[in-house]
């Protein structure tokens, strides 16, 4: 794996690691939206948000652009709705679930067989 | 780690994953046949599952919903095609109103579970297939996050790729 492929999966992964940046690209992917308007769904800064929209650009999950003298963000369909990407983080799900399994037989007493 | 495999068929959005526990079959089938136990391992962290209603049998339904860190409820249901116990089972998987009934509007998943024997350990085989990829990219928009610790854990899968 290259250093620049390195990269990239960590700004990806940064990106989608927090509820609002998810959030944020659920609505973009629904449309464009002025960053302005998403700052107004949340209940923080202006600035903050604009943060948010900064990183996922960043990821290339999001792309900006201006008109007049608001900032236009529009989700990339095809960075964020590839299969590939979405088989993946169902994977997550599937290898949390995995884990808890593992971790719930480990609390296991002993092996046992219970007969009816 | 117990994952052992992974396969994605992207042509038919199907997700396979097959994973070795330290356990008989029959202890790994508890899991799926006990609620108290089912709902330990459905939920992702901070999403905890109540199971409901359970009925392991062809034709049954399992009702469940998962709670969300501000309270909200997620209800899902899975409707039982096939059972031959303790080898598999198979079922749908889809997204409910608050009462349960099934929301058509919903995508839903099919899922077949296969358990075997492996040099005295479970080989557990979880097939899971969506209709569309509009159908999986709502599922993964539900809330339906395992959140931070997930994607940290998926950088280092990655880089040891």
């Amino acid at each position: 794996m290259t250093e620049i492929d390195e990269e990239r999966a960590d700004a990806l992964f940064h990106a989608l690691s927090d509820r609002t940046r998810r959030d944020i690209m659920r609505r973009v992917l629904a449309g464009e939206h002025s960053v302005s308007a998403l700052a107004a769904k949340y209940d923080m800064s202006f600035a903050a948000v604009q943060k948010h929209v900064a990183v996922l650009e960043r990821a290339g999950l999001l792309v900006k652009r201006r008109s007049g003298r608001e900032q236009l963000a529009s989700g990339d369909v095809t960075a964020v709705r590839s299969v590939a990407s979405m088989l993946t983080e169902l994977e997550q799900i599937w290898r949390g679930r995995i884990a808890r399994i593992d971790e719930l037989l480990a609390s296991d007493p002993a092996p046992h067989h219970q007969e009816d | 780690m117990p994952v052992i495999d992974v396969q994605h068929q992207l042509d038919t959005l199907t997700l396979t994953i097959v994973a070795e526990f330290a356990a008989p079959v029959e202890r790994v089938w508890q899991i799926y046949a006990d609620p108290r136990q089912l709902e330990k391992i459905w939920g992702p962290p901070g999403y905890p599952a109540t199971v409901v209603e359970h009925d392991l049998t062809p034709g049954g339904r399992v009702h469940y919903y998962m709670t969300g860190p501000q309270g909200e409820k997620y209800p899902g249901y899975w409707r039982i095609t096939a059972v031959d116990e303790p080898r598999s089972f198979s079922f749908e998987d889809g997204f409910a109103d608050q009462t349960f009934t099934p929301d058509p509007n919903l995508p839903v998943s099919r899922n077949v579970y296969t358990f075997a024997e492996h040099d005295g350990r479970t080989r557990a085989t979880y097939v899971s297939t969506y209709d569309s990829a509009e159908g999986l990219q709502k599922v993964l928009e539900m809330g339906i996050v395992e959140g931070a610790t997930s994607a940290i854990n998926q950088i280092d899968d990655l880089l040891a790729a």
